[in-house]
């Protein structure tokens, strides 16, 4: 069995949101100072998702990213979880990517890694937002795609999926290869003991660059960034609701709901 | 790309019916349209449908695309990518919406690369750039925290919709438009991914999604027990309770009671907030409502940079109170 696991790093999303700031003349983010990187949570997921097949059936998982100025440490954290190979696909012509050009360059590279049974990736990056990057690899490859994954499983050539709704869940099968996303219910990746991130240290790491794979980013380019803002605030003063003790707070707050007529 | 023209709406069917958010992409497409000079149709897929079509151009349309066949009765996506690939390719829309919905966020990006192009999810916003004609697709960004506005080299220019950003047009019975059918034309081998079951898990009471109130808890609720307390409240003024992220996570509630990114959008006349930070995550769900009020121990919560109301205080004590007065209140 082996699965392929797409993972991007993006800045750690439990920054504060009151110190994000917008430049908008270089348009771009300038996250809170020492907000590290992290692997993207919802890749986060998809690992995990791989990690439970192979824990209850074995599996070669492949872990691949690409990027510019990758953070060997952040996706090294991959391998200590238990993935057995990270490819990292660097390039200075990787940076800022849109989600066609991702797609391609990711496709170009699994179809390099030869036979796959299932490839992984977050139903969407906690930086952009986009959401696409994974039914874009499927289509490319031309394999069966499934979003929206709360449970995988892989058994006799298939794929089963849970995949979340807004109303439910739905259950999918589809032959293999096939590609399918993952949604948080699938749960955190799981901490690595210290003596995993060691050994993990000692797994040499695949890098490939742009030349090698043979693709030509110029190409690849479907969307322009035109501005960048910050978001538009609700035009709203907090007014605070006090009293002698929490509960003459809580029943004064009722007395102003009523007075503002909310209720 | 100059034979491309027009505007397409993709005009989603709930148990028969238009939902809303199909009528707000028929309001915003017909805005798109008239800026360009251009048509708005929309496309109806699904099994039996047929009588929704005139509803389509009561609410804006110039043209419907209908594709009726049994094997749509129910959103799979590799039928869907066919057929609306099948009836893009055929009308050459310049521009295609779609809801960001369950069926929107799966469809959308799966028929852009189809078709060779990207599409962007989640607009709050689109227009038309006077100078360019190019759609211009706004959407927030890392989370809510900025709003990035792109264009998009490539068409059709492809942008799903966050529900309930839009309005729809006032509908008008006596509107007339053209009813186009297309035959589905689907290849049995190009179904690869089976539907083999839908589970629903709606919650009793009032829906999450139509509630005018919503009784929201996050991390600090800390236990399911606690959340009994909330659904106290949000029955007592009919409302539905909602919840952030790490209360699903940590099973106090179902994930459907999910508000945010990536969980439901809710826009009610009152949103009271309990105990959660308001991370911006948690707000792109419910920074919509008509007021909020925030409970919160922490005074820097930011959850307080976007309410109406609010007190600093444990929920435990405060809660109860509001719960009690208010109680007294309306039954004055």
């Amino acid at each position: 069995m082996k699965i392929i696991v797409c993972m991007k790093q993006v800045p750690d999303p439990e920054a504060p949101p009151s110190a994000i700031k917008v430049d908008t003349e270089a348009k771009r983010v300038i996250m809170p100072q020492g907000t590290p990187p992290v692997i993207n949570p919802f890749d986060g997921n998809a690992l995990e998702a791989a990690l439970m097949i192979k824990d209850a059936q074995g599996a070669k998982i492949t872990v691949i990213s690409v990027g510019r100025n990758l953070s060997k440490a952040v996706l090294r954290k991959s391998l200590a979880t238990g993935a057995d190979e990270l490819i990292l696909l660097e390039d200075d012509a990787f940076e800022k990517l849109d989600s066609y050009a991702t797609a391609h360059i990711l496709a170009t590279a699994i179809r390099e890694t030869g036979e796959y049974d299932l490839i992984l990736c977050g139903r969407q990056a906690a930086d952009t937002d986009a959401g696409q990057v994974g039914s874009g690899i499927a289509e490319i490859l031309k394999i069966p795609g499934i979003t929206a994954a709360c449970k995988v499983e892989l058994s006799n050539g298939k794929v089963r999926v849970e995949r979340v709704v807004s109303d439910g869940y739905e259950v999918v099968e589809a032959p293999t290869p096939a590609l399918v996303t993952a949604s948080s219910e699938i749960g955190e990746l799981r901490y690595p003991s210290m003596k995993e991130v060691m050994a993990a240290q000692k797994i040499p790491i695949t890098v490939r660059s742009g030349q090698e794979l043979g693709v030509d980013v110029s190409r690849l380019k479907r969307l322009n960034l035109v501005r960048l803002s910050p978001p538009p605030g609700r035009k709203t003063e907090c007014q605070f609701i006090g009293g002698e003790t929490p509960e003459e707070a809580g029943a004064n707050l009722a007395l102003k709901v009523r007075e503002a007529q909310l209720l | 790309m100059a034979e491309y023209k027009g505007v397409m709406t993709y005009c989603e069917i709930t148990e028969g019916k238009l939902p809303s958010i199909s009528n707000e992409l028929l309001g915003c497409g017909r805005r798109l349209a008239d800026d360009l000079g251009q048509e708005l149709c929309t496309v109806l897929v699904g099994s039996d449908i047929g009588s929704l079509a005139q509803e389509a151009i009561a609410f804006g349309a110039d043209r419907v695309y209908v594709v009726d066949d049994p094997l749509l009765k129910e959103y799979q996506t590799d039928s869907y990518v066919s057929v609306m690939e099948k009836v893009v390719r055929q009308v050459m829309p310049q521009i295609l919406i779609l809801g960001q919905t369950s069926v929107g966020r799966d469809l959308a990006p799966m028929l852009a690369f189809r078709l060779d192009t990207t599409a962007t999810l989640d607009c709050v916003d689109l227009a038309i750039d006077p100078d360019t004609k190019l759609l211009l697709h706004i959407k927030p960004v890392y989370g809510g925290n900025a709003h990035a506005t792109f264009t998009c080299d490539s068409y059709p220019q492809i942008a799903t919709v966050r529900v309930k950003v839009m309005s729809p047009l006032e509908p008008n019975a006596s509107q007339r438009g053209e009813v186009i059918t297309i035959d589905a034309g689907l290849d049995p081998s190009a179904i690869r991914t089976r539907l083999l079951k839908r589970v629903k898990e709606e919650e009793g009471g009032v829906r999450l999604e139509d509630a005018q109130i919503v009784v929201s808890g996050g991390r600090g609720i800390g236990s399911a027990e606690g959340f009994k307390q909330l659904q106290e409240l949000a029955a007592m003024v009919k409302g539905a309770v909602g919840a952030t992220r790490p209360p699903c996570d940590n099973d106090w509630v179902a994930y459907n009671l999910q508000v945010g990114l990536t969980g439901k959008i809710v826009n009610p006349d009152l949103y009271i907030a309990i105990a959660l930070s308001g991370s911006s995550q948690h707000l792109s769900g419910c920074a919509h409502s008509k007021s909020i009020i925030a409970i919160n121990k922490d005074p820097k919560a930011n959850i307080f940079n976007q309410a109406d109301f609010g007190v600093v205080g444990d929920w435990k004590k405060v809660l109860p109170a509001f719960r009690d007065k208010l109680k007294e209140l309306l039954s004055e």
